[in-house]
């Protein structure tokens, strides 16, 4: 079955980049948003914490 | 409606239904592959070719939904200048044109196999090809303009000047020759067997989720940043009042 699966019935080269390239995408694309938003959270605290400490 | 104008409100049910629908991303997900990949049968014709199907038409419709979302948030921008409307359309641009350039890339693979070609100038790939560059310049237009409110104003009205191109692609199949299939969904009913079908809608929630759980961080991020830009300007305008208050009391 795994071999069917791997082989997938001679169409390999075409539906696993199509899955690998969706997976890239999905995950990618969660990860780059995770990044930017953990990035303006600290980003955010640093301003309100200069801010409540005073220039 | 105006009551959801308020990002603090507004933010508080995405946040809620944040969860929700990460669940219904992860399960969907778990269910749909297995059935996509090993359980749902080869296709007659096509064999396991077809299998990019579960991958192509989500990402299809998703770019189809997503555009109209985006074209939805630029007319409540333009016309009632919502600002949740305006952040979910520039959150969702780079959402949509991932899901139509995984679509039309999907599309590429599986059509090398059936047709013989990668690509073919017809109506429905032509089309889907435009909308791809449409969510491009909804993105490039925002960035476009010194004023930030200008570029904002310019891709909203590309966002919405562009849903002609919407039943375009749908009747697309229908109106032209193209070597492209038509549509599964039929005024006599569905043309595609069941066994198929339920892989393909958990694909297509899994996707869906998929969506609402990334809009949701990214309008949190959005909200940040507009917070960071009015810290920024609030506490670049300290010396200089500073710097006025002075000169003004030591003018004569």
């Amino acid at each position: 079955m795994i071999d069917h699966l791997i082989h997938m019935g001679g169409y390999a080269a075409y539906v696993w980049p199509a899955y690998g390239l969706a997976t890239v995408c999905i995950v990618g694309l969660y990860v780059t948003t995770r990044r930017t938003l953990k990035a303006r959270e600290q980003e955010f605290e640093r301003l309100k914490r200069e801010r409540r400490e005073g220039p | 409606m105006h009551k959801y104008a308020n990002p603090t409100e507004f933010m508080r049910i995405a946040n809620a239904v944040l969860p929700w629908a990460a669940g219904v991303t992860v399960i969907c997900f778990m269910v749909g592959l297995p059935l996509a990949l090993i359980a749902s049968p080869a296709d007659y014709q096509q064999g396991e070719a077809y299998r990019i199907m579960y991958i192509h038409v989500p990402s299809a419709w998703m770019g189809l939904m997503v555009y109209s979302i985006m074209a939805g948030g630029s007319a409540g921008f333009l016309i009632w200048r919502h600002p949740i409307a305006h952040l979910v359309a520039r959150a969702s641009a780079p959402l949509g044109a991932i899901f139509t350039a995984l679509c039309l890339v999907t599309g590429m693979l599986w059509g090398q196999p059936m047709w013989g070609t990668f690509w073919v100038w017809d109506a429905r790939l032509t089309s889907m090809l435009m909308l791809f560059f449409l969510y491009l310049g909804y993105l490039a237009l925002g960035e476009a303009f010194e004023d930030p409110e200008r570029g904002d104003k310019a891709a909203a009205v590309l966002a919405l000047v562009g849903t002609v191109n919407l039943p375009i692609i749908h009747f697309s199949v229908e109106w032209w020759n193209t070597l492209h299939q038509p549509s599964i969904f039929t005024m006599k009913g569905m043309t595609i067997s069941a066994d198929m079908i339920w892989p393909l809608f958990a694909m297509v929630f899994a996707f869906m989720g998929y969506y609402v759980c990334i809009l949701v961080l990214r309008l949190r991020s959005e909200i940040l940043n507009a917070k960071i830009r009015n810290a920024r300007s609030a506490r670049a305008a300290q010396p200089m009042s500073a710097t006025t208050t002075a000169a003004t009391q030591g003018a004569p």
